[in-house]
């Protein structure tokens, strides 16, 4: 996929967002994100992360503002096969659920089903290749409970690849996965961003390593504090 | 025997509800809208309309109530099933000390009768069956994913307040068809005990449901027969085989 660094992908102007009414979490936010960018939101605890994540991702609504995602204001926006998500692992994951690998994987391509469209050849191919792509296919049959934390989160990004994204969002992907493992994750998303021109939005609290791996860090704490490139960062 | 084709079908029906129930931690649903479905009957029985419709309107209803009550988040989920379980036994308890006389019958509902089943009910149960069947084919797949994982499944457009409301209704349904064979007391075991049961067999999705329906219909089955030849409660012996069988899986299944 060509990669063109000049054409928006997500546009955020002036947005604000209060859980209730006493207190803003976020303030007068705005942000571009290119096509092919790799971004890094950072920012203390508490500091609006997740909840300009979800903004991003049409789970809440914003009391001021606008959100376009591909040039299309995101009330107006239905076209999610190219947005793919892994949320923060640890909170929405029981490791009881029976369900395979490949299981786990397919769920990505159900959403876009219409009433009684049954499993196709395409989908299980698309399937595959997501699993290749993560170097998970021979783990394909195994239960997503029985795998260590960083398969498991290569499960969830294979998950998030089936449909073809042009852009992948990341909230705190790295918690619970071991310093040798986490190595080869964030290789594994250079390899995203890089081969495959997927734009990836990385949000950690990981400031230190982040500054290796993005392009941009954007850092928030209730507004947009800074938006500059790691070298400028450390600065 | 009538019993056996009505026990055969709330079989098959229970564990594929039950899967996204006890998946959803919503095990205590089932138990909630049976003792809504309690109500129902006793009001169905004082008006004089058929109480399985009754028990069915009136699950219905309640479902509906809680979904609306959980979602408001001004009470937490548990809670409100809580008030409803509670209320309707309320509302159950006083239609029954205000109209005598049908105590007797009532208590056919409370623990199921499978000699009482009639060739209505066997129909009504088919019926309420094809529709539960279909509607859970229809929302299946997405159905499966909000449950394992909904944020995600929102983000990729999986309506998930629509599914859930679908869900609970589905409940509802199958809760009241499974009436007249097991009774108002023990309807959430059918739901609940045989998909907790495959769930110690570690298995992916498909096959965890397979054997819920393999245990289910075993059980149903062999209860059914048993307490039809030592005149024992169906409700009830079904109920102790599905707990045998998930007594040996829990003691000898996978660790």
């Amino acid at each position: 996929m060509p990669v063109n660094h000049d054409k928006n992908i997500i546009e955020l102007e002036d947005i604000s967002f209060a859980y209730d009414e006493k207190e803003n979490v976020l303030e007068n936010i705005t942000l571009a994100i290119h096509q092919g960018d790799y971004i890094g939101l950072v920012g203390p605890n508490g500091a609006g992360k997740t909840t300009l994540l979800k903004v991003m991702l049409n789970l809440i609504s914003p009391q001021k503002g606008r959100v376009k995602l591909f040039s299309t204001d995101i009330q107006d926006f239905n076209d999610w096969q190219r947005i793919g998500y892994v949320a923060q692992k640890a909170v929405n994951f029981d490791v009881n659920f029976p369900a395979s690998v490949s299981e786990v994987v397919l769920m990505g391509r159900w959403a876009n089903k219409k009433i009684f469209q049954k499993t196709t050849e395409v989908d299980r191919a698309a399937v595959k290749e997501a699993l290749e792509k993560v170097g998970m296919w021979e783990q394909r049959d195994r239960l997503i409970g029985d795998l260590s934390g960083g398969q498991q989160q290569r499960i969830f990004i294979a998950r998030a690849l089936v449909n073809h994204p042009e852009i992948i969002f990341l909230d705190e992907p790295t918690t619970g996965v071991d310093q040798k493992n986490q190595d080869s994750f964030y290789a594994l998303l250079q390899k995203l961003n890089r081969n495959f021109g997927i734009t990836l939005v990385l949000v950690s609290h990981d400031i230190e390593r982040l500054t290796q791996e993005v392009m941009h860090i954007a850092c928030v704490d209730k507004t947009l504090t800074c938006h500059v490139s790691p070298e400028e960062y450390l600065a | 025997m009538r019993g056996l084709e009505a026990g055969i079908i709330v079989a098959v029906i229970a564990p594929l509800i039950g899967i996204f129930l006890v998946l959803r931690r919503y095990s205590l649903i089932a138990d909630t809208l049976s003792h809504v479905s309690l109500a129902g009957i006793a009001i169905g029985l004082l008006l004089g309309i058929n109480p399985v419709l009754a028990a069915l309107g009136a699950a219905v209803v309640a479902s509906l109530g809680i979904e609306r009550l959980r979602t408001s988040k001004k009470v937490y989920g548990e809670s409100a099933l809580a008030l409803f379980l509670s209320g309707s036994l309320a509302v159950a308890v006083v239609i029954l000390s205000l109209a005598h006389g049908f105590n007797a019958n009532l208590f056919s509902y409370l623990f199921g009768s499978i000699v009482t089943v009639t060739m209505n009910d066997v129909w009504m149960i088919f019926v309420l069956a094809i529709i539960v069947v279909t509607t859970l084919g229809i929302h299946y797949k997405p159905l499966v994913y909000i449950t394992f994982d909904e944020e995600a499944a929102k983000v990729s457009g999986v309506k998930t307040q629509r599914l859930n409301t679908v869900l609970i209704i589905l409940s509802a349904l199958t809760v009241a068809l499974a009436i007249p064979i097991v009774g108002v007391l023990l309807i959430s075991a059918l739901i609940v005990i045989p998909v907790v049961t495959a769930l110690q067999l570690k298995k992916s999705f498909a096959i965890t449901i397979i054997y819920a329906e393999i245990f289910s219909l075993i059980s149903v089955v062999a209860g059914i027969f048993a307490s039809f030849y030592f005149n024992l409660s169906t409700g009830g012996t079904i109920v102790l085989i599905m707990l045998t069988i998930f007594g040996i899986t829990f003691v000898y299944g996978k660790k």
